[in-house]
């Protein structure tokens, strides 16, 4: 068995208002040298070992996961016993 | 005509959408809900209306995207059929791939519910073509994910293929190109976020949304029902 870590961040170019108004707050925190945020998504998915995993993962990011309009993807896949 | 209206875990705008269709419009209309074992080859057009199906997880309108009942509603789409989705609706139509682009949240991060001045950018559409061109209509809008996001020659396709059709007189949420509905390069879906069934008698303020669905009717009967 694997456990797959995606990560979902927006595109560059993009606008998260989200992650701006984190930002506000850091700065109100008097975090002065915050110069961005960006808020994505973590998700764990776990996988039986069946065919290719990373051929799996991609295609359930692109039709799923992740969309590809607006956002990037990125995972590992780590063996768990 | 006969309209489906389709339902999944979340809608909460399918009872406006039949009302407007059965007693405003005066057509037939059926509540569908998605699990139902229907055939949608019975219904003459297709809706899909607002709320938070399935609480908006992941990303709004993403898990409805994935149900069965999709397959159908794009075999309908592809074959001509009036596809109508309605703010939750329309994100379910962009993720299903139905129509190009993606929600994003409103610039301002705030859920907005008033009134809307839109402008027909289109009105020779068979959703639009009760509307003069260029009229100003005014529709109420309710959604937190209605900043219309496309990449510039996604935009630059849809303008030249005259698939904007309602764009915001003063854009609330940040939408690309002020855009508030568009419609697929066959012209036969239409995805907005202004919600026409709210606005369909004077008592709910205005008629203005009326008239879509009269559009969708007299082009009907223009093409298939002859008899009628």
């Amino acid at each position: 068995m694997h456990k797959v870590k995606v990560y979902i961040t927006l595109k560059e170019g993009v606008l998260d208002p989200q992650g701006k108004a984190v930002q506000n707050s850091l700065h109100a925190l008097e975090y002065d040298n915050v110069a961005d945020v960006r808020v994505g998504k973590y998700m764990e998915v776990l996988l039986n070992d069946e065919g290719n995993l990373d051929a799996q993962v991609d295609e359930m990011c692109d039709r799923l996961l992740a969309n590809p309009v607006i956002e990037d993807y990125s995972y590992m896949i780590e063996e768990v016993s | 005509m006969k309209f489906a209206v389709l339902v999944f875990p979340g809608s909460n705008c399918d009872r406006d959408m039949y009302f407007a269709v059965k007693d405003s419009l005066g057509e037939e209309a059926e509540l569908v809900w998605y699990q139902d074992d229907v055939d949608l080859t019975d219904y003459d057009a297709l809706l899909l209306p607002g709320g938070f199906s399935y609480g908006d997880y992941l990303r709004s309108g993403a898990i409805a995207s994935t149900s069965g009942i999709l397959r159908q509603i794009i075999k309908a789409a592809d074959e001509g059929k009036p596809v109508l989705g309605v703010c939750n609706g329309f994100q379910v139509l962009l993720e299903a791939g139905l129509l190009p682009g993606a929600m994003l949240p409103n610039r301002d991060l705030k859920f907005m519910c008033h009134f809307e001045e839109l402008v027909v950018e289109n009105n020779q559409s068979m959703f639009t073509r009760q509307y003069a061109p260029n009229e100003r209509i005014s529709l109420p809008i309710a959604h937190g994910d209605g900043n219309y996001f496309c990449d510039e020659a996604t935009y630059e396709r849809l303008q030249a293929n005259q698939q904007i059709a309602f764009t915001y007189a003063a854009n609330p949420n940040g939408s690309v190109g002020d855009i508030a509905g568009i419609l697929n390069e066959q012209g036969n879906v239409l995805g907005m976020m202004p919600h026409p069934e709210r606005a369909v008698e004077q008592l709910l303020g205005n008629e203005d949304g009326l008239r879509l669905f009269q559009s969708i009717v007299t082009y009907w009967r223009d093409h298939y029902a002859i008899n009628a």
